[in-house]
């Protein structure tokens, strides 16, 4: 647990200095890494929660790749080379579950604190401001989900699901994807009234998982389909870390990643807001 | 502003169209222990949370430790020490864990944080149950956890809304000797309360507030004195018997009031009250004469009828 904290320290530092400049101090205090201390007290057992988050893309791998792979035979990647289907499948199950991890964290978990536990009440008491909580928790979301991308990435090297150098910038692409559905996540759980309003949240997260090039690839929809599947944030993630996995390096890649980053900026500006409004009034 | 730790000119607070404080000015000097008194819904909240710097004012002046609260509240926060109305405790971490991390909240070092945690456990009585989880405590002891927690930055001035409601007497007393504690410290205390008991143990100085305005202001000494008479003579009557007597007892008393069971007599001197009501004809099923307490004071100013 002492790395982990060391860990927090490094990523909360650096960030306190640049965005103390920006940000007004009933914002933000640049403690944003205490909040990270305190969820890596709270989860007293790390290799549960590693093994949760690697084996939930794992699953799927086994059941889609082996199961379904059989019947499908290879596939096309986006280089133009055949790719088994477990190797076209799991980057896209990497970044789903970058997503799904990102969103529990910064849904439920904090919807849960915000509403039940009253923690963020007591830690406005101290000079923290709502900017340190809403990063706070979109860094323990990045550490977790980093744990678990990493796993399921060494799992992806040992079955040879990998074929290309380029996957070893798939560990910090993966962590971005969580930073950017963690800020949305954040910002989505500000405006949920009650449990109910979550259904709603597995309604966006289901179909992105589904559709979002994860399983199939774009060239078998509809063009009204394919238009509608690349507006989906997923599909980005995915996309970007397939291209690293297989090595189709090229500069739609810089498209992607734009639209992560607008992403990201959005969720942490909405979230710190609206955290101010429901809980500063 | 010498002394003043809080000053509030015109302070006022509205969610909307409701106007939960209505415009009260009042000072709290170093050392004393201040009380805001008042039924649900008068604003005491309200204006507690004005002071911790989690609720920007709507309008008027407040200065808390000589800073605005809108420019300067991180800095205000990092010197009070807050026990909200309902505790909100981290109920996933350890009782000492509690501690420690709050005291990471306020930038204080982990060596510093954990000798303090030691020896704020020892001042609420909980060094025992240090290891275990706060949910297994009872509920004076999440109290007094909060109590501890809220020292753990040593603040200069503490806000305590509610402190011993929900609590058995045992709790109470424990708490009210450790709050006596740290005004001998030095520590400055704002309490709010509805339990006329404990602003009278604890108050040096009160102000009792009704929708949302202040109504009266003193010592609880002054304010018996003001508000009520020495003593009150309390006299249970035989249903429906009771008609009229108010009438006939007016200038027993200085003040009579007709309660659905008994007559209550304000005045200086009970046994006297007592003999003249004998005199005219008054036959009570029981009487009791007793000392006026802030209670007498706060009904008075603040009505019998329930408000929710």
């Amino acid at each position: 647990m002492r790395a982990l904290q060391e860990l927090s320290r490094a990523l909360g530092a650096p960030r306190a200095g640049l965005l103390m400049r920006v940000l007004p101090p009933a914002l933000y205090v640049g403690r944003a890494r205490m909040l990270v201390l305190r969820a890596s007290r709270v989860s007293r057992n790390i290799w549960i929660m590693i093994l949760s988050g690697v084996c939930e893309p794992l699953f799927f791998l086994v059941a889609m790749g082996q199961g379904l792979g059989g019947l499908v035979g290879a596939v096309v990647g986006p280089a133009g080379q055949q790719l088994s289907y477990a190797a076209f499948i799991a980057p896209g199950l990497l970044a789903a579950s970058a997503m799904n991890g990102a969103v529990y964290d910064t849904t439920y978990s904090v919807f849960f604190k915000l509403k039940y536990a009253k923690l963020y009440d007591a830690v406005l008491a101290t000079p923290l401001g709502p900017m340190d909580i809403a990063l706070g928790e979109i860094i323990w979301a990045l550490i977790r989900g980093g744990m678990y991308s990493a796993g399921f990435l060494m799992i992806m090297l040992v079955t040879g699901l990998i074929s290309s150098p380029w996957a070893v910038l798939a560990l910090p692409v993966a962590l971005f994807v969580t930073f950017a559905f963690a800020s949305v996540g954040m910002a989505a759980t500000s405006f949920m009234r009650s449990w109910q309003d979550f259904g709603l949240v597995q309604l966006a997260v289901l179909p992105m998982f589904l559709f979002s090039d994860t399983f199939v690839p774009l060239s078998v929809y509809s063009p009204a389909a394919q238009w509608l599947t690349q507006a989906s944030p997923l599909y980005h993630a995915v996309t970007l870390l397939r291209d690293l996995t297989t090595g189709a390096i090229g500069w739609s890649m810089l498209g992607h990643g734009a639209y992560l980053l607008v992403m990201t900026a959005a969720g942490i500006l909405v979230a710190s807001g609206r955290l101010k409004a429901l809980l500063l009034h | 502003m010498s002394d003043s730790l809080v000053q509030a000119r015109g302070l006022r607070k509205w969610f909307g169209a409701l106007e939960a404080v209505h415009g009260i000015d009042f000072d709290v000097q170093a050392g004393e222990v201040f009380g805001f008194l008042g039924p649900n819904g008068a604003g005491k909240s309200s204006t507690m949370r004005m002071i911790g710097c989690v609720s920007p004012r709507s309008a008027g002046e407040l200065q808390v430790l000589g800073m605005d609260p809108d420019t300067d509240g991180p800095w205000i926060r990092s010197r009070l020490g807050v026990v909200p109305q309902q505790d909100n405790l981290d109920l996933e971490l350890s009782v000492q864990d509690n501690l420690h991390v709050y005291g990471r909240y306020f930038g204080i070092s982990r060596a510093a944080v954990r000798a303090k945690a030691v020896e704020l456990l020892d001042f609420v009585q909980l060094t025992d149950r240090a290891a275990d989880p706060v949910e297994q405590l009872s509920g004076g002891m999440k109290r007094r956890l909060t109590i501890a927690r809220s020292l753990v930055n040593e603040p200069e001035l503490m806000l305590l809304d509610e402190p011993t409601t929900g609590l058995d007497p045992q709790a109470r007393h424990l708490l009210w000797d450790r709050l006596f504690q740290l005004k001998q410290q030095g520590v400055t205390l704002i309490i709010t309360t509805h339990y006329m008991d404990e602003a009278e143990q604890l108050c040096d100085r009160l102000v009792v507030m009704d929708g949302g305005l202040i109504v009266a202001e003193g010592s609880p000494r002054e304010l018996i004195a003001r508000y009520a008479t020495r003593e009150v003579l309390e006299l249970r009557l035989r249903p429906g018997a009771r008609n009229g007597w108010d009438e006939t007892l007016k200038d027993v008393a200085d003040r009579v009031e007709e309660l659905p069971d008994r007559l209550l007599l304000y005045a200086s001197d009970g046994e006297a009250a007592l003999a003249a009501a004998h005199q005219r004809g008054v036959q009570p099923v029981s009487s009791l004469i007793r000392r006026s307490t802030l209670e007498d004071v706060f009904l008075r100013l603040t009505g019998r009828s329930l408000v929710d």
